[in-house]
């Protein structure tokens, strides 16, 4: 009986050993890699550090999609009406990328205060905005109307 | 007139569901037969009609009746017949409504094997699963109706989104409720034995096979799904740890548990009040996927705009359904708790560790899923939990747990011998890391590639285990076909869903180590080099589709100046939305495949392109399908055939008070 008891006891710590241990594995791997999200205006005022990994929302600014020489580096400048962040994203943008349309990107400052992304996320459907986006336009009290930035593309 | 039927036939299919479930739910608690009667016919009713409001559904897509505002939304008279039928369920409504059918379609299932099951259990049973129905039913009708009209009538629908003009679309959505709903089963059952408290051999057994057929269609819809985003979003990705792609893991991983669990529970008696706890887990994670994918909380690229007052009405039901259930656990578990003992190097202890490590999985997942949401409702900011962590977190758990899922068969219940430990481990183990290292070495790769050599090392024990366990067991019968063929399903299907999982591990430590990509600038003509592949632009054309125009290029890979595939990716513009789509084209090969995709059109002619090398990705896959179709072995076992058959010999059902 006494075996069975140490047995039980053996058990009950290896599982309560593993699962601190799982936890420890996941608070740690948590907090390296939770990514804020950030206005335009946010990041024109000072609030990231170059080179700390965070997501910004906006706009595509209409017209100001440029193509870089090598041909696959695109900047562009992404606004929620009160403050711009140009962009810089090398690679196949997503196919509802547009100028006039949300997207939330997902990168780092550089020192000139360049947003380096490495992901650039356009949805699904092209009358859906990404959240962050919507919210941060609505707190710039500036929710733009859809018809009106297409139409204002040149 | 035939839409009104439809919406007609969903009425009365609610109604049957409230009859499904008060009466049956009623008269097992009164202990009334006539009331209890009610349930299969009802069940078999309310199936009926759904089928009816859902061919209706599929009629009007078919004729075009854009009177109609969800196929108005979701189809177009230039859409093809195939996405017709499949648009059903490209928008919400219709696919609430697939949900529905599908809950009635396994209801109609449990409701034609009951005659095997005690009266009193399976009138709680079908009356549980009423309840489940008559909350999505409910769902639908108020919130979600497919039938509505739209006056004035437009003249041509808006397309269907073209992300899901696929064929992977036709079959992912089906599979993947197939297997969400399925668990709604084992929670039936779970829910059932704890109102009558007690949870007996006849939950036990019953339990197995639905859980481990929902897992199989749920394993099915997720490797689609993965398959799907692979090619058609175009990232070449084969799994992103998005949050859709989370809700439909999660009930996975618990599904996993809860299957490896009810084996214990039914040979050895034990984990009961666990494997009740992990059945009313897995559909709950079920019911949250959903609620995540339905109500729009989710930053993805899954989230379609949609209606919050749809996402309280889910979170309400969800948190119905959780709380309703955790709360009769509370009050019933702990009477029919039993501990039973077992050795630390037993199949239970094996079980158990195999158990805590799906959990705590899923535990993480689901941590990293919804803390962003919990921060935003808060109000204390934005953000997101992004893919490293993911990683970091589940990897170092399933390691561990591969090592005890190819130990766990050949180790003994209750005691296993303590020779066999080091026996296996110098007779398997080792060879499996010997041939880890040569892989590596003929790959001509070092050290710092450990990731891949320890997933080769533990595929190699996993699938050298398998080997090993059923040559033993063959052993003891003399190794003719009879002896083989001798051997139950169930224990074959064990086999190669682990073997499986080898071969999964390989594809992934391959294709993760030493994928390859590049992203250029390419005029007609001009060619670039990847991983020993020229893949070289000959031409961009015009083509024309059913509902789209497009460029498509033509792209020439060779290898060492022997041409080996011919890629054709396309630019689409769908011309109703408007809206571009990029179709990739991949060369498949069970050692690489070979992957394009066509970017933006450049002002001087020349395109960008995005080229993949994935070697051995197709593993992934491979390792999924045999996965599942272990699963349908477990599942058509004989036992199970023999009870089905040995239940309709008897013809009268047994009654059993509760």
């Amino acid at each position: 009986m006494k075996t069975a008891r140490k047995n039980r006891l053996l058990l009950i710590l290896t599982v309560v050993v593993g699962v601190g241990l799982a936890a420890f594995l996941v608070s740690l791997a948590f907090r390296e890699n939770l990514t804020f999200f950030f206005t335009p205006t946010q990041v024109a005022a000072g609030e990231v550090r170059p080179g700390q990994p965070f997501r910004v929302g906006g706009v595509v600014i209409p017209g100001s999609v440029e193509r870089q020489p090598d041909g696959v580096t695109v900047r562009f400048r992404l606004t929620d009406t009160r403050a711009e962040v140009p962009v810089q994203y090398t690679g196949v943008l997503p196919d509802l990328f547009k100028e006039g349309q949300g997207i939330v990107a997902r990168g780092t400052l550089d020192g000139a205060g360049l947003f380096v992304a490495d992901q650039v996320l356009a949805k699904h459907d092209e009358n859906y905005m990404p959240p962050e986006v919507a919210d941060a336009l609505k707190a710039q009290g500036a929710m733009p109307d859809h018809e009106m930035l297409r139409k204002a593309r040149p | 007139m035939i839409v009104e039927w439809g919406h007609f036939a969903l009425t009365i299919a609610f109604v049957l569901a409230l009859v499904q479930s008060v009466l049956p739910l009623w008269g097992a608690a009164r202990n009334r037969a006539d009331w209890m009667a009610v349930a299969v016919p009802a069940a078999w009713g309310q199936g009926l009609f759904l089928v009816l409001a859902y061919g209706v559904l599929t009629y009007a897509f078919i004729v075009h009746d854009f009177s109609v505002l969800y196929v108005a939304q979701n189809s177009n008279s230039t859409l093809p017949l195939i996405y017709r039928i499949t648009g059903v369920w490209g928008g919400h409504e219709g696919s609430i409504l697939l949900w529905a059918l599908i809950l009635a379609g396994w209801t109609v299932a449990v409701a034609a094997g009951a005659r095997s099951l005690p009266t009193v259990y399976a009138a709680r049973v079908i009356g549980v699963m009423g309840l489940i129905s008559v909350g999505f039913l409910a769902f639908t009708i108020f919130t979600s109706n497919p039938f509505e009209r739209v006056f004035p009538v437009p003249a041509d629908g808006a397309d269907l989104n073209p992300l899901l003009q696929d064929p992977g679309m036709v079959i992912h959505p089906p599979m993947l409720y197939m297997g969400y709903v399925g668990f709604s089963v084992a929670f039936a059952l779970a829910v059932a034995a704890l109102l009558g408290g007690r949870l007996d051999a006849t939950w036990a057994r019953w339990s197995r096979p639905w859980t481990t057929a929902a897992w199989m269609f749920l394993t099915i819809g997720i490797a689609l799904g993965s398959h799907w985003a692979y090619y058609e979003l175009g990232w070449g990705g084969w799994w992103f740890w998005d949050p859709v792609e989370n809700a439909s893991f999660m009930p996975w991983l618990t599904g996993t548990a809860l299957i490896h669990s009810l084996a214990v529970t039914e040979k050895r008696d034990g984990f009961k009040a666990w494997s009740v706890l992990l059945a009313l887990t897995t559909f709950s994670l079920s019911l949250l996927g959903t609620f995540l994918v339905r109500s729009g909380v989710l930053t993805s690229v899954h989230a379609f705009a949609t209606d919050p007052g749809r996402g309280l009405f889910i979170l309400t039901f969800l948190t119905l359904v959780v709380g309703g259930s955790l709360v009769l656990y509370a009050w019933r578990a702990p009477r029919v708790r039993a501990l039973i003992h077992f050795a630390p190097l037993s199949r239970e202890a094996l079980l158990l560790a195999n158990n805590v490590l799906l959990v705590v999985a899923a535990a993480a997942v689901l941590l990293g899923t919804l803390y962003p949401l919990a921060v935003d409702a808060l109000g204390l900011g934005k953000l997101s939990v992004g893919p490293p962590y993911f990683n970091t977190v589940f990897v170092p758990l399933m390691l561990p747990l591969v090592v005890f899922m190819g130990l766990g068969p050949l180790i003994a219940w209750r005691q296993g011998k303590a020779a066999d430990l080091p026996r296996l481990v110098w007779r398997i183990g080792l060879p499996a890391l010997i041939g880890a290292v040569v892989c590596l070495a003929i790959l001509g790769l070092g050290w710092r590639r450990y990731v891949l050599g320890i997933s080769l090392w533990l595929a190699f024990w996993t699938l050298g285990l398998s080997a090993y366990g059923i040559v033993q067991r063959l052993g003891r019968r003399g190794y003719t076909l009879r002896a083989w063929r001798q051997l139950p399903r169930g224990f074959y299907g064990m086999h190669l869903a682990h073997a499986g999982i080898a071969l999964f591990m390989i594809g992934a430590g391959v294709v993760s180590t030493l994928e390859a990509e590049r992203v250029v600038r390419l005029a007609p003509g001009e060619a670039t080099e990847l991983a020993g592949y020229s893949f070289r632009l000959d031409a961009v054309y015009p083509v024309t589709g059913p509902n789209y125009t497009a460029d498509e290029a033509l792209i020439v890979v060779s290898r060492q100046g022997r041409e080996v595939a011919r890629l054709r990716p396309q630019k689409r513009l769908y011309t109703v939305r408007q809206q571009m789509m990029t179709q990739t084209a991949f060369d498949a090969g069970m050692m690489r495949d070979l992957f394009a995709a066509l970017g933006d059109r450049l002002p001087d002619g020349a395109w960008s392109v995005r080229v993949h090398y994935k070697p051995m990705v197709r593993w992934i896959w491979l390792g999924t399908a045999l996965m599942a179709l272990g699963g349908l072995l477990a599942v058509t076992d004989r036992r199970y055939r023999l009870d089905a058959v040995r239940a309709r010999r008897s013809g009268v059902a047994q009654v059993q008070p509760a």
